[in-house]
């Protein structure tokens, strides 16, 4: 599994530009799903089993974008002024390794910051190493992401985009390891999600689920001087979503996923997130409104180039996703 | 300019006719919410070019045009009627207004501006203080809109009630290559789906949408797309261009949006749409094919009716076109004919290129 870890994490794929991981996880399901298929916005759907008994249809998300960087202006020495795609903090900006969908790579730079100050975007440009407009290999429009290896702590797994390829690690191998299920489940790696679950939201309308789960990253309380009050650690299990700032989760779903947990030993922590928005909220709202809730990965510095996760937490994650999806689901 | 260009020109030629009917869309008042004004110029234009014309709950002119050959493609063209603006909230004396501000307008620019109220335009101005009775520390200071007042004289103050629209008084002008007005955003993009609609296509139903309420969060166009149900979205709209050099610095402005002169900008990503890569290389295809100008407007803030479109049911490969127009939001906007004339000669061509395996296949780079 680690080694799909790895793979995942260094596929690049900001938002809208998806193209690269979804293939990548296309080839990973293909011999587990009964039927895959991708939409418009380029999320990929795969299916596994057919309503029997008490079986509903299920959908369960998990985002494949990731936040990244799209040029604006090429100046005529060739440096590379850049927008955010997603929420990009320019601290974590400056001295960044970044890789273009073309194959370009380059360095952030940054000037005419006072010190003490805090840089702004427009502090910041990408040098790719040419030296005038016309040998710059990139021109305005083009997307890159963050280029940074995956490191292995071993308790601890550290990335650039663990937001939310470890949610996509976790639906993967929930799609393997579900031997039986009465449900009709939908597995969709969504798009775009890092800029408003679009990609979530025209694929919750397509699959027009009965009850939905997302499957995402959220913060941790337990770093030296956390900013946000939050009870969620690295290492005490899966996350079960009480709330973020997108939805609150259906109670009854939530009440449902805490008892598979218990039943089943696996541990869990209960999560609440005054910032942040999931898929969870996309598929609440597809059409006439379903129960949605969310499982939730604990996560440290999200959004920089190295968010760290625990391994015992994505393992706990994967069985109670497994659990939730082979049996009946009690509302 | 090739020929083909050429052709398109004279075919889709902007001359006094159109600009009279820009000028009578600029000259309208439409404020978010009231698009009235607007609506009505429109219905009387696409009458007799359409199938099928329909106003629904919210507002929104719905017009479908089909074409007559095979494997049509549905491609749903959005243009928002309405503009930023002010709403009345109180009446304070028999002559004085409170007031409040549809959509994003910047309320340091107010004070001063001369103002139509209601549907009857009746004539206001938004008070200042004059310069003679200001101190130097408060000519520092902004004002806030809370503390201003329209001001519209007695009589005509009794005609005047809360909920009722207010825009800028500029008229509409022609000057050399250029336009003067308030509203071009987005009585260009109005002016250039009726003009579309005068020259349909075989191979297109043309699903156009006058929308409403973009200005305060795309609402008409999310309830138009969902009745179209298209195959492509194009939202065609009217973006700043902020062409203008640093005065008071050395350094490039390498943040202008957009320029002046170079046609129409073409969208990949603003606030609210990730444009479909398909749909964009396909604009730039038929701009080269062509020998169309067109910019890419740079990437970044903003949104436009695209932003729901895209979204709507199982998604819609999506784009958004725009005009480029200085001083956007404001009382007076300058723009290019030549800008519009390239815009919509871009947008016929690009449709007249539209096929079923242009939108084929998984959305890519």
């Amino acid at each position: 599994m680690k080694s799909l870890v790895q793979k995942l994490v260094e596929t690049p794929g900001p938002s809208g530009f998806e193209y690269e991981i979804r293939d990548v996880i296309r080839e990973a399901i293909s011999d587990f799903a009964d039927e895959i298929r991708v939409d418009t916005l380029g999320n990929l759907i795969a299916r596994k089993g057919a309503k029997s008994g008490k079986g509903v249809r299920v959908m369960v998300s998990a985002h494949i974008d990731e936040i990244g960087l799209m040029a604006t202006h090429i100046s005529e020495e060739g440096f590379i002024r850049f927008t955010n795609i997603g929420g990009i903090n320019p601290l974590t900006c400056y001295g960044g390794r970044v890789l273009f969908m073309n194959g370009t790579r380059g360095v952030i730079g940054m000037e005419g910051v006072e010190a003490g100050k805090t840089p702004k975007l427009s502090n910041l440009f990408i040098d790719v190493g040419a030296t005038s407009k016309e040998d710059c290999p990139v021109k305005v429009g083009n997307v890159c992401g963050f280029e940074r290896p995956f490191l292995d702590l071993g308790k601890r797994w550290v990335a650039k985009s663990m937001d939310d390829r470890i949610a996509a690690v976790i639906a993967i191998e929930a799609l393997k390891r579900i031997e039986k299920t009465p449900h009709e489940i939908f597995f969709v790696f969504s798009t775009q999600e890092e800029v408003g679950l679009r990609g979530a939201t025209t694929a919750a309308y397509g699959v027009d689920p009965d009850v939905g789960f997302a499957v995402d990253v959220t913060r941790s309380g337990d770093t030296p001087k956390p900013s946000a009050k939050m009870a969620t650690a690295l290492g005490d299990g899966a996350a079960i979503k009480v709330r973020d700032a997108s939805f609150i989760a259906d109670p009854r779903l939530v009440d449902f996923m805490v008892k598979t947990a218990e039943d089943a030993d696996i541990p869990y922590q209960l999560e609440v997130l005054e910032a942040g928005g999931t898929d969870g909220r996309a598929i609440q709202l597809t059409r006439s409104g379903v129960p949605a809730g969310c499982i939730s990965v604990v996560c440290r510095y999200i959004h920089s180039p190295s968010e760290m996760v625990d391994a015992d937490d994505v393992e706990n994650s994967i069985k109670l996703l497994v659990k939730l999806l082979s049996n009946e689901i009690v509302l | 300019m090739t020929k083909k260009t050429e052709e398109l020109s004279q075919k889709l030629h902007i001359g006094s006719d159109q600009l009279e009917l820009l000028e009578k869309l600029c000259n309208a008042t439409a404020v978010s919410g009231d698009e009235h004004e607007v609506r009505q110029i429109v219905m009387e234009e696409v009458k007799a070019l359409a199938d099928d014309v329909k106003v629904d709950a919210l507002g929104n002119v719905l017009v479908t045009k089909r074409g007559s050959g095979e494997n049509r493609v549905r491609v749903m063209l959005a243009a928002h009627m309405d503009e930023i603006g002010m709403m009345i909230v109180k009446k304070h004396d028999d002559d004085l207004f409170q007031f409040e501000i549809v959509g994003g307008i910047d309320e340091r620019q107010l004070p001063g501006k001369a103002v139509l109220v209601g549907r009857d335009h009746l004539p206001g101005v938004i008070g200042a203080k004059p310069i003679h009775m200001t101190t130097a520390k408060e000519r520092e200071n902004k004002i806030e809109t809370s503390s201003m007042r329209i001001d519209l004289g007695p009589d005509i103050g009794e005609k005047v009630k809360p909920g009722d629209r207010a825009t800028f008084a500029t008229r509409f002008r022609v000057v050399g290559p250029s336009i003067f007005a308030k509203a071009l955003d987005n009585r260009f993009g109005v002016a250039t789906l009726i003009e579309l609609l005068k020259n349909p296509l075989p191979n297109i139903d043309l699903l156009v949408a006058f929308t409403v309420q973009e200005e305060v969060g795309l609402r008409g166009a999310q309830v138009a797309a969902y009745t179209f149900n298209p195959d492509v979205g194009i939202a065609v709209d009217s973006t700043p261009a902020y062409d203008l050099p640093h005065w008071d610095e050395e350094e490039e402005n390498f943040q202008y949006n957009t320029k002046l002169d170079e046609g129409p900008a073409v969208y990949v990503m603003d606030r609210a749409t990730i444009a479909d890569q398909r749909i964009v290389r396909l604009f730039r295809e038929t701009a080269v094919e062509w020998g169309i100008p067109y910019q890419i407007r740079q990437p970044g803030g903003g949104g436009t009716d695209a932003g729901v479109i895209h979204k709507s049911r199982s998604g819609v490969p999506s784009i958004s076109i725009s005009v480029p127009s200085r001083y956007a939001h404001t009382a007076a906007s300058i723009a290019r004919i030549d800008d519009w004339q390239n815009t919509l000669n871009l947008i016929h061509a690009v449709l007249s290129n539209m096929s079923p395996d242009k939108i084929a296949g998984e959305r890519r780079d």
